[in-house]
């Protein structure tokens, strides 16, 4: 849960505020991997900031969202049905770069918020049951993301 | 610095975003006075922690390098 403020966890020192004035927003319209992984990068590079940080995820960004999507999402470019992800995966693990689910996983855990957007959930055929609950915090369309980037420094679009 | 470490974090071997991340994480779990000693091997976190800190309002206390890792101690 988000306060004002801060984060309410009763994990972490209710000292701690967040910037209340640095917010960053991105929305995510890709389902691609390399395009998630990215959005999940600078996600976890804002609040470690101290920014506060929602992502929007739409279209093809909701199958990363599915159970087991991210083990799914293929490359934006040669991704050769599959070959080209494996490979990339194999690299990660080479150079001790975090994976997909770690990453979305310390997103939240450092207070992230992500919004699934239902039209285009309706639009594809997907429901919430489809979806990870323990990452979509909410569930909303256009004007909950533009409300959201009202105040926000940064907003980017993947 | 004279006041002893209250908590370690190993970032050794990790790569970017993973040290940023468990510098915040161990921030947020940590009591107003704590000391943090973050250690690790990734060049560019050396340079990119301190930013974080700066902006959280956090005072580092000690930076270095002992063998090949770097170390990074601030007050919570």
């Amino acid at each position: 849960m988000r306060t004002k403020t801060g984060i309410s966890h009763s994990k972490f020192n209710k000292e701690e505020k967040i910037m209340e004035d640095k917010k960053a927003t991105l929305i995510v319209h890709s389902g691609d991997f390399d395009k998630i992984m990215s959005a999940f990068i600078l996600g976890n590079g804002f609040l470690s900031m101290g920014f506060s940080v929602t992502i929007f995820f739409t279209f093809w960004g909701l199958n990363a969202l599915k159970i087991k999507g991210f083990n799914k999402a293929p490359l934006s470019r040669m991704n050769f049905f599959g070959l080209g992800r494996y490979m990339i995966r194999k690299k990660m693990k080479k150079y001790n770069v975090a994976s997909l689910n770690d990453l979305a996983e310390n997103f939240k855990k450092l207070g992230g918020k992500i919004i699934a957007c239902t039209m285009t959930m309706e639009l594809m055929g997907i429901r919430e049951e489809d979806l990870r609950s323990d990452l979509v915090d909410e569930y909303g369309t256009v004007g909950k993301y533009c409300y959201e980037s009202k105040d926000a420094d940064t907003a980017l679009f993947i | 610095m004279n006041k002893p470490v209250s908590r370690t974090v190993d970032c050794v071997s990790e790569n970017c975003p993973m040290p940023l991340i468990k510098t915040r994480a161990a921030i947020l779990d940590a009591e107003k006075g704590d000391i943090i000693k973050v250690i690790g091997t990734h060049p560019q976190s050396f340079e990119e922690i301190p930013m974080a800190l700066e902006i959280l309002e956090k005072n580092i206390l000690e930076k270095g390098h002992e063998d090949e890792n770097w170390y990074i101690t601030f007050e919570v």
